[in-house]
């Protein structure tokens, strides 16, 4: 941690800089959002102010220039989860949901049929889940559940066993509600041992540490740029080569085509049969400037930073609050990220997080999408505080003064 | 930013801390509705028994926070033993306190006032206007009770 300074990070981000009720802005909500540093910004200004065109069209010159932004965003984006062909494996979508879609609705429904299953785990966001029960009702496949055990880590005993027949286990490498980091080279080796495919929901871990879909061997993998101090409406959609050239196009519409006719069309060859329509090239120049922002700061050094702020808030929130406040998620900072799911004894989160906005501090009441897991723990919600890599240790100061207050008000 | 306190009253922690009619009602006789706020994953049972167009009895069951947890204690004091007619009268005017700020904005004809004094300890809750989040928490037992009532047609 000793190298790695976040002060600069947010000297990066206009943002800090808001004053919420005579309080600095104490921003906790990473895991919702990530904020956006000055060169993102700048960056998709930049593009406006100076080649806005459209892309994969126009012979001028700012169009060449638009498609050359664009395609080099693609390619920039498999470079840093170390994709193998980084051209041809990369789909831009508008989140990460929607490369859950896009996953179910064209390799879903090309591949599964009714006799077949997939495995999802109980920790999994809604986007790892509705798009799977919507073909289930379409199609009538069988969805296997990875159980999670009372340690708030995936329960692997039953994985050879649930995996068994299984087409596709699709978990997230992070989860965000409870912190916990999935083991997902061992999931991937046992899921090809099975005959499956791995799909890996990267939303909550891309930002927080190093992705690497070769060394992990994974065969699709989904997130957004808006978590990773990105611009909202992008995400990524990566699949192997092999397996996205033999995927259906998902939309339709101009640009996903080789050739149209009164009687049908011919879609697209490359990765652009996935995407229809003007894509989001602004958004893909701000993707774009936040990878090579998140770059130069180290995914590892990032890792590494939010590590140390985790272990000191877990320390002294077990200190200071000696089980009044209790985090729902790994105690061990080896096994987990820096989402801390709160939940302050006999007081609704929708509370904490009302006094705590008084003080500043923006935290996430709620059930975080992931439904199932709240019901897992009998939770009906929790207050989730989550680091970036702007963070500091004086965010926990504040925010646990806010929790001394909501603690007296409603204690 | 409004003050905490104009959210937290002590009445509203009372009744938070306390809550009055708490419980279930055996169905028959009575009717049970559920609520839920998906947003937040608020989830309320009311019940109710209504007689010869009163509401003899309530009860408020499931859990939330503690603005939706007082107002629904709130209400079922309100509303407990009064005719059917009077329910009505009560929720179109809380409704009318939750909904204020609203017709504000809209540069529209002035809406008619709510007499605070009518609404009794409810009136504590006025201040949850001012932190438009929370208003869909002071509102879903209301919502729910209204429910209720139109599916028992009373």
């Amino acid at each position: 941690m000793s190298s790695y300074d976040a002060q600069r990070v947010r000297a990066d981000v206009p943002l800090l800089r808001r004053v919420i009720d005579g309080h600095p802005i104490t921003y906790l909500d990473s895991a919702s959002t990530a904020l956006t540093p000055r060169p993102v910004i700048e960056a998709m200004s930049r593009y406006y102010e100076t080649r806005h065109a459209n892309v994969h069209r126009g012979v001028y010159t700012t169009a060449e220039e638009a498609t050359a932004s664009y395609e080099g965003a693609r390619v920039a984006a498999g470079v840093f989860i170390n994709a193998r062909h980084p051209a041809e494996e990369i789909v831009f979508t508008k989140n990460t949901t929607e490369s859950f879609n896009l996953l179910a609705k064209s390799w879903g429904r090309a591949n599964l049929t009714s006799g077949d299953v997939i495995v999802l785990s109980e920790m999994e966001h809604h986007a790892n889940l509705i798009p799977w029960f919507q073909l289930r009702d379409e199609i009538g496949f069988t969805i296997r559940f990875l159980p999670v055990g009372d340690d708030f880590r995936l329960d692997l005993g039953s994985l050879d066993e649930l995996l068994q027949g299984a087409k596709l286990l699709s978990v997230s490498a992070m989860s965000n509600v409870l912190g916990t980091i999935n083991p997902v080279a061992e999931l991937a080796a046992a899921a090809h041992a099975a005959g499956a495919m791995i799909a890996v929901d990267a939303a909550q871990s891309v930002a927080h540490g190093v992705t690497d879909v070769q060394e992990t061997d994974v065969d699709f993998l989904c997130f957004s740029a808006h978590k990773m101090m990105g611009p909202t409406g992008i995400g990524v959609f990566y699949a192997k080569r092999e397996i996205i050239a033999d995927m259906p196009p998902f939309l339709g519409g101009g640009g996903m085509i080789a050739d149209v006719r009164l009687d049908g069309y011919t879609p697209a060859k490359g990765v652009e049969r996935f995407e229809a329509g003007t894509p989001m090239i602004a958004e893909a120049v701000g993707l774009h400037a936040a990878l090579r922002y998140l770059d130069n700061l180290g995914m590892s050094a990032i890792a590494e930073h939010e590590r140390a702020l985790t272990a000191d808030a877990l320390g002294r929130l077990r200190e200071r609050f000696d089980g009044r406040v209790r985090v729902i998620g790994p105690a061990d900072v080896h096994l987990r990220g820096g989402v801390l799911s709160l939940d302050v004894v006999g007081v609704h989160p929708h509370d904490v997080a009302q006094v705590l906005d008084q003080h500043g501090v923006c935290v996430r009441p709620g059930h975080h999408c992931a439904k199932p897991l709240m019901r897992r723990f009998s939770l009906p919600a929790t207050a989730r505080a989550s680091f970036g890599a702007y963070s500091l240790t004086s965010d926990t100061d504040v925010l646990l003064d806010g929790l001394d207050h909501v603690l007296e008000l409603f204690g | 930013m409004s003050n905490l306190e104009d959210l937290y009253r002590e009445i509203i922690l009372d009744h938070y801390r306390s809550p009055r009619n708490r419980g279930e009602l055996p169905t028959p006789p009575a009717h049970q509705v559920e609520g839920f706020n998906p947003l937040c994953g608020d989830e309320i049972t009311v019940y109710i028994e209504v007689n010869d167009g009163v509401l003899q009895d309530i009860k408020i069951a499931g859990h939330g926070c503690s603005i939706s947890q007082s107002s629904a204690s709130l209400m079922s004091a309100a509303v407990k033993g009064k005719p059917v007619a009077d329910v009505h009268a009560t929720i179109d005017s809380f409704k009318r306190l939750m909904t204020v700020h609203e017709s504000q904005l809209d540069d529209q004809v002035e809406p008619e006032p709510v007499d605070l004094r009518k609404l009794g300890e409810l009136a504590a809750l006025q201040g949850v206007v001012k932190f438009p989040v929370r208003i869909k928490c002071a509102t879903l037992a209301w919502n729910t009770l209204t429910q209720g009532l139109s599916e028992l047609n009373a």
